[in-house]
């Protein structure tokens, strides 16, 4: 072999090498250095300074902070660990640079109003949220919808989730169900036909796969919470007929409450306790069910999400 | 244009692409690319915004390194090299070759920023399957991204007509960075009283208004961009880089270049 040639075979040998090896320690040094730390930090807070350093740039690094929200939610919210205080400056930023970019408040107001560990926690923030969008992009149904969502589900705040979708309604371009759900608030009419419409209405004016996948989810989840409340009055009532809890749901269908055994949507049979409450055997298969959990949920039965 | 001005304009143009200027081209394309592809996986439901805000401020960024870059280096390399005496030693006015030079980096930078329209409007088409008419806006923006070089590169002419590189890129970057934050300079002027409202209101308009020129929020979000605000940006860019390269002539004429 020539000089040259032993020279570029040795080159390239420690190159490779040295590449390998120097991903191998930065693997061994973030064990050390981020073992058990957070490493989500918002160094800088100012939408003010960060147009000024980004030399008003401020579409992409409004885009660049909006990203970054979605990954810390979806990073937390994998990790369960209920610590969602950076969601809220993170929006803020990402809004205040570029306050006609609509995913931030329709998303993020889900993120900011769901109860821990599926959100923040902080259906004040999303208020504040959706309403300097509407501020900003008046003639958006899609913040209305929104405002009128948390409002309702959160708040159970009839009165005010009803002038939030009548005032979409209004709007020259809007959504058929806007008026409908206007006056199913006004009415405080059946809550889970309301949910399912709002579930709905989200599934349809969506083209992202994964909020509609979302949607499909709440709409079975609300399935799930439907039956069990059912069943459970089908229990109610065959105590006072009989005196006695019914032992299964046999007990129910030979006394003529039910015509053979109920499934949940993934086909799997409710299950009975011994003091009448309905269980789901998976409850890990439906994700946002807030009944017939093994360890009931005290409020409210709807809780919104993305 | 008298040919002279023509032939120095093109061989800046050629000498630009000699020195392999064009390839930050190739960056720009993956950069499209991988922003295209990746962001619809990694964010929710921006897709467009993020290929119209990437795709145009890395338009806006390469153009305007490259312009300060090259634009800097386009009297002195040619005194460094001594080729700068051959070419007066011709019938060539000296303003004839700072207005030739000017065309050609213009020129360049025209053609680097046709082939970076393509790639914005193929990433695009990839993310949105199809042209709409709000896309009309993004060429608006492309248009005064074009304007915006044409005063960055005749700013950075003027300093290196007596300057050296260094110091002329650092006096280019600056008056590009205070010129994008001009909107902020006005409002302190507005707000400032007595000598300080005077001198701020001064620097107003010796400062290039870049952040005139800077539509990306409103091209992204498919925003019209009235005619009056091309037509005012248009003039405002002629007038702009005509005093700039005016300056320069001046300086450049009485230059010793012995």
């Amino acid at each position: 072999m020539t000089d040259t040639g032993r020279v570029t075979w040795i080159a390239a040998a420690v190159l490779l090498g040295a590449m390998a090896g120097g991903a191998l320690v930065q693997n061994a040094s973030d064990a050390v250095r981020l073992s058990g730390q957070d490493q989500h930090e918002l160094y800088v807070s100012s939408p003010n300074v960060l147009r000024r350093l980004c030399l008003g740039y401020t579409g992409l690094m409004a885009d660049i902070y909006w990203t970054r929200a979605v990954q810390y939610f979806g990073y937390q919210h994998h990790r369960q660990s209920g610590d969602f205080r950076l969601l809220a400056p993170l929006l803020q930023v990402t809004t205040q640079l570029d306050p006609h970019m609509l995913p931030p408040y329709q998303f993020g107001a889900n993120f900011l109003a769901q109860q821990p560990p599926n959100g923040a926690g902080l259906p004040g923030e999303a208020l504040s949220l959706l309403q300097y969008g509407i501020q900003n992009n008046p003639d958006q149904w899609r913040l209305y919808y929104n405002l009128g969502f948390v409002y309702f589900t959160e708040f159970k705040d009839y009165a005010k989730a009803a002038n939030a979708f009548a005032l979409g309604a209004k709007l020259p371009v809007t959504n058929e169900f806007m008026p409908v759900l206007a006056a199913r608030m006004a009415q405080h009419a059946g809550e889970f036909d309301t949910s399912r419409m709002l579930w709905y209405t989200a599934y349809e004016s969506s083209k992202d796969p994964r909020v509609r996948q979302n949607a499909v989810d709440h709409l079975l989840a609300l399935r799930v919470d439907e039956d069990v409340t059912r069943l459970e009055e089908l229990v109610l009532k065959f105590r006072q007929r009989t005196g006695h809890n019914p032992a299964n749901m046999g007990d129910l269908e030979r006394a003529g409450f039910i015509r053979g055994a109920p499934v949940d949507p993934n086909g799997k049979p409710y299950r009975m306790t011994t003091d009448g409450r309905i269980e789901v055997q998976d409850p890990k298969a439906i994700p946002y069910i807030t009944k017939g959990l093994s360890h009931p949920v005290a409020d409210s039965p709807l809780r919104p999400s993305l | 244009m008298n040919s002279r001005i023509r032939l120095v304009a093109f061989n800046t143009f050629r000498e630009a692409v000699r020195d392999r200027v064009l390839y930050n081209l190739i960056a720009f394309a993956v950069l499209m690319s991988v922003a295209a592809i990746l962001v619809g996986q990694i964010s929710i439901d921006v897709e467009r915004l993020v290929v119209v805000n990437l795709g145009l401020t890395a338009v806006s960024l390469f153009g305007v390194v490259i312009a300060i870059f090259i634009g800097i280096g386009l009297v002195s390399k040619e005194i460094e090299r001594r080729t700068l005496y051959t070419v007066l030693s011709r019938p060539v006015r000296r303003w004839e070759f700072v207005v030739g030079k000017f065309l050609g980096l213009t020129g360049t930078l025209v053609v680097n920023t046709f082939f970076m329209a393509i790639g914005v409007f193929l990433a695009l088409l990839y993310v949105a399957h199809k042209f709409e008419r709000a896309d009309y806006s993004v060429l608006a923006a492309l248009y005064f991204i074009v304007l915006e070089f044409v005063i960055v590169c005749a700013l950075a002419l003027f300093f290196s007509s007596f300057s050296t590189p260094i110091m002329s890129a650092v006096f280019t970057f600056a008056l590009f960075a205070v010129g994008s934050l001009a909107e902020d300079l006005r409002a302190f002027a507005k707000a400032a009283t007595g000598f300080t409202s005077l001198i701020a209101t001064a620097l107003t308009h010796v400062v290039p208004n870049f952040a005139a020129f800077n539509v990306i929020n409103q091209a992204a979000h498919g925003d019209a961009i009235p005619a009056r605000l091309i037509l005012y940006n248009t003039l405002y860019a002629v007038l702009y880089s005509a005093m700039a390269i005016s300056g320069a002539v001046l300086i450049f004429q009485r230059r010793n270049l012995k």
